[in-house]
């Protein structure tokens, strides 16, 4: 029994760690962020080169045909390094929901162009999470008519994976006649959201029904616990060492019980909560199933409470600074709030999650 | 992330699982809202089958009494597991068993391992601890009882604290300042008391529950034999430190948590309100599935730790933070099940309308002790802040003139 990472899995991390710092430092973050596309090629393709981009492409496809948990590893170091890609939607979700869809036509067409750094694909699953007023897409004759909100990993994607309802989905092309992508601003700059319109777009049917919809929001549901994971950690990290370089009454700041206490609070729930976020993320590919479901429920609900924690606690620590842009805290902050919004507020989540249970 | 067990732990648990299947009818009923007093006949008896069965007392070794495996943490994972899935008693929880016999192993002589290992396993002998005093709570190491070597005794004055089951208690290892002159620390000696020696008065302490769970306990040139120190002179704090570590690592086990939260779902499958079962009541259950996730947070948290010990490395935070969060967790869970049970949440000790025993108030109550024993829970944000995250120390401040402080419980003698 090993619960962790394994040598590899701690080098390949590692690694990770070195090219985002090399080509994801702030600065850069924050030019990516003025411009709200979500990419920065420079750090994709050397993503691409890691051989980030193909974790869960089976080999057959040209990727490495690993799990959930390795893919997991990186959303994490993105999630650290608030990084501008839209690896979520390209290389979490999609390269699972294609192979398993047990379509070989969208398997060949997509898989390797996925592995090779070549496609990007967006997540329209909005209608799948819970109709909003003004939105709706529905399907008819292969066509589909309507508005989805918030469609994640948007800007640069050459395709969506999007939801009619919570029983089907489509691969849409984002070239597609009819289809317009109109950018929301959110407050996290580092990753594109979008409004798709549809007005009788051809799309190609991703086999699978309500089962493979449901998965798709289990494995982006898990993906954002990883990334708030990440994220939080980073803020908890610049807190602790902001604590002990600033000084106040004479003394660091980070002997005040006050703020010793708050520290401590924090990392008291992120230990647990990373240790559930691993667990979960596992479990996708190793144990697909019910048990798979309620623990991304469980990750993702449970990430989204201990990340609002981190990201209001540590940005208190920081004082006033911690309030500025000159800091870049604030990225942090952002992304972790995004990360709770979407896919399913916690509340929703755990609803799903009750009714399993009510039985 | 491999959570694979190799064939013979599967066979193990097969193994564990038989053997719950067969006994568990003479098992203990757990403890409830009843009186929290001394072990009884059958629960003695129980314990003898467990070591005889290797479920209890596993790793000790079989010349002091001990079913004598090697140590294995993946078997003692799966017996706890199971044994809590189960929900049955894994045997005698005194603090002699779980405390001393641990310290004693790693510190003792071959003579008092011999002498009292054996006899703190069955629970014939039973033990309490002396650490805590009126006047040294969070800050232990400030204690105040003293022996003097006369001869061949050590001669005990002063007074301690929290002494759970000193009442019906054989022995206590305790904490008392031998070497006056030396730094705090370095000062005190870890010494073994029978509790019936001439010039020891207990006196049972009311709590909050309604019973008498801890004592004071008076001593009044109390005799013991030299010979009854754990290491040497002056080395009592080290001793106590190896003694903590094992009370903070069961505070905080993950079955303990899962048991408890089982329990409460079935509380809220039964429990109705009109006619809709708590379960079924969308804020309840919304608290309930947050509950739910901080149990298996817990639980895989431990797994990184059991991860930690197999391959000899220390688990760090991970194992810092569990004592903080187990307690805690297991109030919310006790307070939910209250919560779900509205008014007849109050209901306490009998009664037609009580529910499960009693057990839910008794827990709330109860683990709320257990939030401030064994290092209360603002200690532990300092030992994690302190030793996990390396933050410094706070400085020292002024006492006021007035003295030390602290409320004292009424009729406690100063």
């Amino acid at each position: 029994m090993r619960f962790g990472l394994s040598s590899e899995q701690e080098s390949f991390r590692d690694q990770l760690r070195r090219l985002l710092a090399e080509r994801a430092p702030l600065d850069r973050v924050r030019e990516i962020a003025a411009d709200g596309s979500g990419y920065d090629e420079r750090l994709w393709s050397g993503l691409t080169e890691l051989g980030a981009m193909g974790v869960l492409v089976p080999e057959e496809y040209g990727g490495l045909g690993m799990g959930t948990f390795d893919a997991g590893l990186v959303v994490e170091e993105l999630g650290r390094a608030v990084a501008p890609v839209p690896y979520l939607g390209t290389a979490f979700v999609a390269p699972l929901v294609l192979a398993e869809s047990g379509s070989n036509s969208l398997a060949a067409e997509w898989l390797p162009r996925i592995a090779g750094g070549e496609a990007r694909i967006g997540l329209a699953l909005s209608e799948a999470v819970g109709a909003r007023a003004g939105a709706g897409v529905t399907a008819e004759g292969g066509k589909l008519s309507g508005k989805a909100l918030a469609a994640f990993d948007a800007g640069a994607a050459d395709a969506f994976i999007a939801a009619s309802g919570a029983d089907q989905l489509w691969l849409v092309q984002a070239g597609a006649a009819g289809l317009r992508q109109t950018p929301m601003t959110s407050i996290d700059r580092t990753r594109a959201l979008a409004e798709l319109r549809f007005d009788g777009v051809e799309a190609e049917p991703i086999p699978g029904g309500a089962a493979l919809t449901r998965r798709a929001l289990d494995l982006a549901r898990v993906a954002l616990a990883a990334d708030a994971v990440g994220a939080a950690d980073a803020m908890f990290e610049q807190a602790l060492e902001y604590s002990k370089q600033r000084v106040q009454f004479e003394r660091v700041i980070g002997s005040f019980q006050g703020v010793k206490h708050a520290l401590a609070d924090m990392i008291t729930a992120l230990e647990p909560a990373r240790a559930l976020t691993w667990y979960a993320t596992h479990a996708q590919t190793e144990m697909p199933g019910e048990e798979a479901h309620r623990l991304a429920c469980h990750a993702k609900a449970h990430m989204a409470e201990v990340g609002r924690m981190i990201a209001r606690a540590a940005t208190e620590v920081h004082g006033g600074m911690g309030f500025t842009d000159d800091l870049g805290l604030h990225y942090w902050f952002k992304r972790i709030g995004l990360d709770r919004q979407l896919f399913g507020t916690p509340e929703q989540i755990r609803a799903e999650a009750a009714a399993t249970m009510a039985a | 992330m491999d959570l694979s067990l190799d064939q013979r732990y599967l066979d193990f648990r097969e193994e564990v699982r038989a053997f719950l299947a067969a006994n568990r009818s003479d098992a203990p009923p757990a403890i409830t809202s009843r009186d929290r007093g001394a072990p009884t006949p059958a629960a003695f008896e129980w314990q003898r089958r467990l070591i005889e069965a290797g479920y209890a007392a596993r790793n000790i070794p079989s010349e002091y009494g001990g079913y004598g495996a090697e140590p294995d943490i993946l078997e003692n994972m799966i017996i706890g597991e199971e044994f809590s899935a189960a929900g049955v008693q894994a045997g005698l929880a005194g603090i002699g068993i779980m405390m001393l016999v641990p310290t004693l192993l790693e510190v003792g002589t071959a003579e008092q391992k011999a002498r009292y290992i054996p006899k703190a396993i069955t629970g014939e002998e039973w033990w309490c601890q002396g650490y805590s005093e009126p006047g040294s709570g969070s800050d232990l190491a400030s204690l105040r009882t003293n022996a003097r070597l006369e001869g061949d005794e050590w001669v005990i004055n002063g007074q301690k604290i929290w002494t759970s089951g000193a009442h019906f208690s054989d022995m206590m290892f305790c904490l008392v300042r031998t070497e006056p002159d030396a730094p705090k620390h370095r000062g005190i000696s870890y010494l073994l008391v029978p509790v019936k020696s001439e010039g020891i008065t207990v006196s049972p302490l009311k709590t909050m529950t309604g019973r008498s769970e801890f004592n004071q306990v008076f001593f009044d040139d109390v005799r013991i034999p030299a010979g009854n120190i754990v290491a040497g002179r002056g080395e009592g704090w080290k001793v106590a430190n190896v003694t903590l570590k094992h009370e903070r690592g069961g505070l905080g086990d993950p079955n303990k948590s899962i048991a408890r939260f089982d329990g409460l779902v079935k509380l809220m499958r039964r429990e109705t309100v009109n006619g809709q079962r708590a379960i079924d009541d969308r804020l309840l259950a919304d608290r309930l599935m947050q509950l739910e996730a901080k149990v298996l947070a817990l639980k895989f948290n431990n797994m990184r730790v059991l991860t930690a010990d197999l391959e000899g490395r220390d688990p760090g935070l991970a194992r810092l933070v569990t004592k903080y969060y187990g307690t805690v967790l297991n109030h919310e869970l006790d307070a939910l099940a209250i919560d779900a049970m509205g008014e007849l949440g109050v209901l306490y000790e009998d009664g037609e309308y009580l529910r499960d025993d009693g057990a839910w108030q008794t827990w709330y109550m109860h683990d709320l002790g257990l939030i401030i024993g064994g290092g209360s829970t603002n200690i532990q944000r300092n030992i994690i802040a302190e030793r996990g995250l390396d933050l410094p120390r706070e400085p020292k401040a002024v006492i006021p003139p007035q003295g030390q402080g602290g409320r004292t419980a009424p009729g406690a003698r100063a």
